[in-house]
C-alpha cells in the first residue's frame, strides 16, 4: 500500500515537472522576445504547479527548486524593465492580478525583490506588506516554502546596520521586526502540520515536520547574522519575542526543535547574560520536551566557552552563571519527578564538567554536584540501569581527566558516597578508572591520610563488597584487577621515613580484609615497598637522641613478619619462603642476627612442613642455600645450626641427581671468598665426596634399573667444582684429587655400558680446554695446573 | 647484522609498576630479531607485551615467574654464535663469575645470559663471554642496592658481537658498548 503511495507521489513528481518545465519554455520565450503579458501568464502558469497538495514535503521541495530557478530569469527580466522604464509600482500592481493566490504571491515577492533594490520605496515598507500578504496562504506546507521564499530572497535587503538600505525610516528594528513576524507565522503553520489528518498517520507527519524544521530555524539564522542586533536589542527584544512563540505553540517537537537552535545560533556571550531569561524558559515548556539534552547541550557550549580563553571566566562569575545553572537543573528535576534516573545523572554529569571548564579552583562547586546527585540517588537506591551507571562512570571519571590527578579529586567529600549507589561491578570499574588515571598521570600519593581515602575509592577491588556469594570472575579478569593494584602500591611513596611508615601500615591494613585469593597478589608489592624503606633507614645513623616510636629496621621487620605470615595461611608457602629469605637478606644487611636467624627459621619450616612438590623443593633449596651463603651476620653455632639443616635437606630430595647437585652447592656454604672465617676446606671436600658418592649411586641405581649407566654428567660437574676450590687455594683439593676425578670420568665415559651423552662429551671437552688454558696463563695459575695430565 | 634484546628481572609487579618511559619508547616493534629474558617477569602481560617486540621469544625460569612452565636453561644458536640462558638464582653462589664459567661450559655456549643479581656485567673470558643484563626496571634486590634500569642489545655479525649495555642513570639514558670476536669455530669432538 506504501510502495503504491510512493510510486504515485513518483508520477506527480514527474507531471508536476513536466509542467513547470513546459511553462517555463514558453515564459522564456515571452522573455527573450520582452513580451510582458505573456511572461506574467506563462510564469502564473508555471507557480500553478506549487499548488499541489499531494506531495511529501522531500518531493515539494524538488519542485520548489526548479521554480526557484526559474523565478531568478524572471527578477533578471524585472530589473531590465525597470530599467527601461517600466514602473515597478505598476509591475507591483500588475502581478496582482494572477489569478490564483499563490502563483500571485510568489511573483509578488520576486518583483518586491526588484522594487526594494529600486529603492524606490523604503524597504520596510516593502517588506511589511509582503509578510502580511503571505498570510492569504494558510496551508502549512505551501505556506512554509512561500514564506522561505520570501526569507531567501529578502535576505540581502534587510535595511541592516551599514547597509545601503538602511535610511533614516529603515532601521535595523525593522529588519529584526519583519524577520521575527516572518518566523512567528512559519512556526504557527509547522505546529499546525502536528494536527492535520487521522491520529494513525501522526508518525508520518511528525517525520514530514521533521523534514521541514530547517525551513523555520533559518530565520533564527537570520537574526544571528544581522549585525545591528546587539545585546540589548537581544534581551529586550529577539529573545523575549521568540520565547514567547515557543512557550505559547505549546507543541513539543517545536519546543525542542527551537529551544536547540537558539542555544546553537546565537553567540555564547549572550546566552551568559540572558541565563536567567533562557532558563526560565525550560520550565514553561511541555513536560514531554526532553529538556535534559537541550540543558546538557547548553553547558557544554558554555564550557567551550570558558575553556575557549582564560578571558571570559569573569563574566561567567559576574552572572552567577554557576548558581543559576545549578537552580535550574534543581526545578526541571523537581518539576518532573518521574524523570528516570539516567536523565538526572546525565544533567548533573553536564553540570559537573561545566564547573570543572569554568572554575577548576572551586572545588566546593564541583562537591555540591556531587551531593545533588548524591542526594537524588538516594531516593532510588543501588542502580540497576545499565546506562545509568555508565553516565555515573562518566560523571566521575570527569574530575579524574581534569585534575590529572587523584589527590584533587579525594577532596571531594561527596565523590566516595557517590560510589555507594554503585553495584559490586561498575565498583570494580571506577576503581580501575581511578588506578589507571594514577598511572598514567604517574600521580604520587604521598600521605597516609591519602592513600586512607584512596583505598576507600578502590575498595571495590579490594575485597568483595556484596560479602555473600557472587557472579563467577573471570580468572583472568581477576589476576589483570590485582595486578593494577599490586603496581599502584608501588607508587605509593614518601621520602619521609615515618610518614612512609604510616603508609604501609595503612595499606597493610586495607589488603588485609583481601581474602586469600587476593593476598598472594598484594602481599609481596607491600614487602618490598617495606624493604626498600629498611634499606633508607640502614643508610641513616640510628639517632640516640631518637624518639622512642620512630621507625627502625626492627620495627619494619616485626611488621614484615606479620605480613608474611598471613601468606602461609591461604597457603602460598613458596611465595611465602621466597619472601621470608628476602627478609632475612636484609636483616643481615642490617646486623640484626636474631632477627635473620628467626626469618630463616620461618623458610625452614615451611620448607618442612608445607613444600612437598619436588620441583618447588629444588628451587627452595637453591634460594635457601644462595642465601645462607651470602649471610654475614651469624655466629659460628647459628651459622652451623643452618647449615646442617641445608645440607640435610640437600640429601633428601627426591632424585639422586637433583641430591648430588643440592649437596654440591651446599659445599660453598663452607667457602665464602670475602669472609675468612667462612673457608673450611676440609668441609667443602666432605660435601663433594658426598656429592661423588651420590653420583655413583645414582649411576649404579642407573644400571640396576635400565640395564645401562646413566650420563657422567654429574662426574664432570663435581671435576668443575673440584677445579673451582682447587684455584681458590682449598689447601685439601690437590692435584692427586682432581687426576683421579679426570681418570674416573674418562673410564665412565669410555665404558660400554655407558649411554653415550653428546652433551656430557662437550661438557668435558670444555672443561679439559678449560684446564689448558689455565696451564696457558702462566705465573701462579700456570703453575698450579701444570701438574695436571688432561 | 642481527639484533637481540636481553633483559629480566623485571619483578612486575611485585617490585616495580612498569618499564621506563624511556626504555619503552626506545624498544620499538620489528627492529629486533629474537629477545632473550632471563626471567622474573613476572605476569604473563609482560610477555605479552614482549611478544609484540618481537615474535622470536626465549625465556627461561626465575623464582617469582607466574608462568612455571618456563624451562630453567636454554640453549639456542644465532649465526655462528651458541647463546645460553639462565635466570641464574641455580648457580650458586649467586653472581660468582667462576661458577657461571662452569654453566657456560656444561651449555657448551659461546655467549651466556644470566641475571638474578640486576646488576649490570660483562665478562669475557677463554671460553667466552658471561652476560647479566641487570634489571630492566631497576627493581629492589637484596644483593646489590642502588639498581639503575638497564638492558641489552647483541649486534651479531659474523664471528663478531657488539654488546650495548643501556642504562638508566640519573633520569638520562647511557649507552656503552663491548666488542667480543669469536676465534673461527672449532668442532668439538666427541670422546
Amino acid at each position: 500500500m506504501i510502495a503504491d503511495g510512493v510510486e504515485d507521489e513518483e508520477k506527480w513528481l514527474a507531471a508536476g515537472i513536466a509542467g513547470l518545465q513546459q511553462n517555463a519554455f514558453y515564459m522564456h520565450r515571452a522573455l527573450d522576445s520582452n513580451n510582458l503579458r505573456d511572461a506574467l501568464k506563462y510564469s502564473a502558469q508555471m507557480l500553478s504547479e506549487l499548488r499541489t497538495s499531494r506531495l511529501s514535503p522531500h518531493k515539494y521541495y524538488e519542485l520548489y527548486m526548479r521554480a526557484f530557478d526559474e523565478l531568478r530569469k524572471l527578477e533578471v527580466f524585472f530589473k531590465e524593465e525597470a530599467r527601461r522604464g517600466c514602473s515597478i509600482v505598476d509591475l507591483y500592481e500588475l502581478v496582482q492580478h494572477a489569478g490564483n493566490i499563490l502563483p500571485r504571491l510568489y511573483l509578488l515577492c520576486t518583483v518586491g525583490s526588484v522594487y526594494i533594490k529600486s529603492k524606490e520605496a523604503p524597504a520596510k515598507d516593502v517588506l511589511k506588506d509582503l509578510v502580511e500578504m503571505c498570510r492569504g496562504i494558510q496551508h502549512p506546507v505551501r505556506g512554509l516554502f512561500l514564506r522561505s521564499y520570501l526569507a531567501q530572497v529578502s535576505r540581502d535587503k534587510l535595511p541592516d546596520i551599514g547597509s545601503e538600505y538602511e535610511g533614516d525610516a529603515d532601521t535595523v528594528v525593522d529588519a529584526v521586526e519583519f524577520v521575527l513576524q516572518n518566523f512567528t507565522e512559519m512556526n504557527k503553520l509547522w505546529v499546525r502540520m502536528q494536527h492535520q489528518g487521522p491520529a494513525r498517520e501522526k508518525e508520518k507527519r511528525e517525520k514530514e515536520r521533521s523534514e521541514l524544521r530547517d525551513l523555520v530555524g533559518k530565520n533564527l539564522h537570520v537574526l544571528s547574522q544581522i549585525e545591528g542586533i546587539d545585546l540589548d536589542m537581544y534581551k529586550d527584544t529577539v529573545l523575549p519575542r521568540v520565547l514567547e512563540q515557543v512557550v505559547n505553540c505549546k507543541d513539543e517537537i517545536a519546543q525542542y526543535y527551537l529551544m536547540d537552535c537558539i542555544i546553537q545560533v546565537f553567540p555564547d556571550e549572550y546566552h551568559l547574560q540572558t541565563l536567567d531569561v533562557l532558563l526560565g524558559a525550560f520550565p514553561q515548556l511541555q513536560p514531554a520536551v526532553d529538556i535534559k539534552t537541550v540543558l546538557s547541550r547548553l553547558m557544554e557550549r558554555l564550557s567551550n566557552y570558558a575553556a575557549s580563553s582564560a578571558d571570559v571566566l569573569p563574566e561567567f562569575l559576574q552572572v552567577e552563571a554557576f548558581a543559576k545553572l545549578n537552580n535550574a537543573i534543581g526545578k526541571v528535576i523537581e518539576a518532573q519527578p518521574d524523570m528516570p534516573i539516567l536523565g538526572v545523572i546525565t544533567l548533573y554529569s553536564s553540570l559537573l564538567t561545566f564547573t570543572l571548564h569554568v572554575h577548576p579552583d572551586r572545588l566546593d562547586y564541583a562537591d555540591q554536584v556531587l551531593g545533588a546527585c548524591v542526594n537524588k540517588l538516594s531516593s532510588k537506591g543501588k542502580l540497576e540501569d545499565n546506562k545509568a551507571t555508565k553516565q555515573i562512570v562518566a560523571l566521575l571519571s570527569a574530575p579524574l581527566d581534569k585534575y590529572n590527578d587523584i589527590v584533587t579529586a579525594l577532596k571531594l567529600s561527596n565523590y566516595p558516597r557517590v560510589l555507594e549507589y554503585l553495584d559490586s561491578e561498575t565498583n570494580k570499574v571506577m576503581a580501575t578508572v581511578i588506578i589507571q588515571s594514577i598511572m598514567k598521570n604517574k600521580t604520587r600519593v604521598s600521605t597516609a591520610d591519602r592513600v586512607e581515602a584512596l583505598f576507600e575509592l578502590i575498595k571495590g577491588l579490594i575485597k568483595d563488597l556484596d560479602g555473600g556469594a557472587h557472579d563467577e570472575v573471570d580468572e583472568d579478569d581477576f589476576k589483570e584487577e590485582q595486578n593494577s593494584v599490586a603496581r599502584l602500591i608501588q607508587l605509593l611513596h614518601n621520602d619521609d621515613p615515618e610518614e612512609m611508615f604510616k603508609i604501609i601500615c595503612t595499606v597493610r591494613k586495607h589488603i588485609l580484609g583481601g581474602g586469600p585469593k587476593r593476598l598472594p597478589f598484594t602481599v609481596p608489592p607491600l614487602v618490598f615497598s617495606s624493604l626498600k624503606l629498611v634499606r633508607q633507614l640502614q643508610g641513616q645513623e640510628e639517632n640516640p637522641f631518637g624518639e622512642e616510636d620512630s621507625t627502625t629496621p626492627k620495627k619494619i621487620f616485626q611488621l614484615l613478619n606479620q605480613i608474611v605470615e598471613t601468606l602461609c595461611n591461604i597457603p602460598a608457602p613458596e611465595l611465602a619462603l621466597q619472601l621470608y629469605l628476602q627478609c632475612a637478606e636484609a636483616a643481615n644487611d642490617c646486623d640484626l642476627e636474631p632477627v635473620a636467624y628467626e626469618f630463616f627459621t620461618q623458610a625452614y619450616i615451611l620448607y618442612e612442613e608445607e613444600i612437598s612438590d619436588s620441583r618447588a623443593q629444588i628451587t627452595a633449596i637453591h634460594l635457601i642455600i644462595g642465601t645462607l651463603q651470602r649471610m654475614h651476620v651469624f655466629g659460628v653455632e647459628n651459622r652451623d645450626t643452618l647449615t646442617h639443616k641445608a645440607t640435610g635437606y640437600s640429601a633428601k630430595l627426591l632424585k639422586k641427581p637433583d641430591q648430588c647437585r643440592a649437596v654440591y652447592a651446599c659445599s660453598h656454604l663452607f667457602w665464602v671468598d670475602d669472609q675468612d672465617n667462612v673457608k673450611d676446606g676440609e668441609r667443602v671436600l666432605l660435601c663433594l665426596k658426598r656429592a661423588l658418592r651420590i653420583a655413583n649411586a645414582a649411576q649404579q641405581m642407573s644400571n640396576a634399573a635400565r640395564g645401562s649407566a646413566g650420563s657422567v654428567t654429574l662426574f664432570v660437574e663435581i671435576l668443575n667444582k673440584y677445579l673451582y676450590f682447587f684455584e681458590k687455594g682449598n689447601p685439601q683439593i690437590n692435584v692427586a684429587a682432581i687426576q683421579s676425578l679426570l681418570e674416573l670420568v674418562t673410564t665412565e665415559m669410555q665404558s660400554d655400558s655407558s649411554t653415550p651423552d653428546p652433551a656430557a662429551d662437550a661438557f668435558f671437552a670444555s672443561t679439559l680446554r678449560y684446564i689448558e688454558f689455565q696451564k696457558q696463563k702462566g705465573g701462579a695459575v700456570g703453575e698450579k695446573y701444570e701438574p695436571i695430565k688432561a | 647484522m642481527v639484533l637481540v634484546l636481553a633483559l629480566g628481572d623485571l619483578h612486575i609487579p611485585h617490585r616495580a609498576a612498569d618499564l621506563p618511559p624511556k626504555f619503552k619508547s626506545m624498544l620499538v616493534p620489528g627492529k629486533i630479531q629474537h629477545i632473550i629474558c632471563t626471567g622474573n617477569l613476572c605476569i604473563k602481560e609482560v610477555q605479552d607485551y614482549l611478544k609484540t617486540l618481537c615474535p622470536d621469544l626465549h625465556i627461561t625460569r626465575g623464582e617469582y615467574d607466574e608462568e612455571t612452565r618456563y624451562p630453567e636453561t636454554k640453549t639456542l644458536t644465532i649465526g655462528q654464535f651458541k647463546l645460553g640462558l639462565c635466570h641464574g638464582h641455580q648457580v650458586i653462589p649467586w653472581g660468582d663469575l667462576d661458577s657461571l664459567a662452569m654453566l657456560q661450559r656444561q651449555l657448551d655456549v659461546d655467549i651466556l645470559v644470566t641475571g638474578h643479581t640486576h646488576q649490570f656485567t660483562a665478562y669475557k673470558h677463554e671460553g667466552g663471554v658471561v652476560i647479566n643484563p641487570g634489571s630492566a626496571t631497576g627493581a629492589y634486590s637484596s644483593m646489590t642496592y642502588d639498581v639503575n634500569p638497564s638492558f641489552v642489545l647483541m649486534d651479531i655479525d659474523g664471528l663478531r658481537v657488539v654488546v650495548y649495555v643501556y642504562e638508566l642513570i640519573d633520569g638520562e639514558v647511557k649507552v656503552d658498548k663491548i666488542d667480543f670476536k669469536k676465534t673461527a669455530a672449532t668442532t668439538h669432538s666427541a670422546h
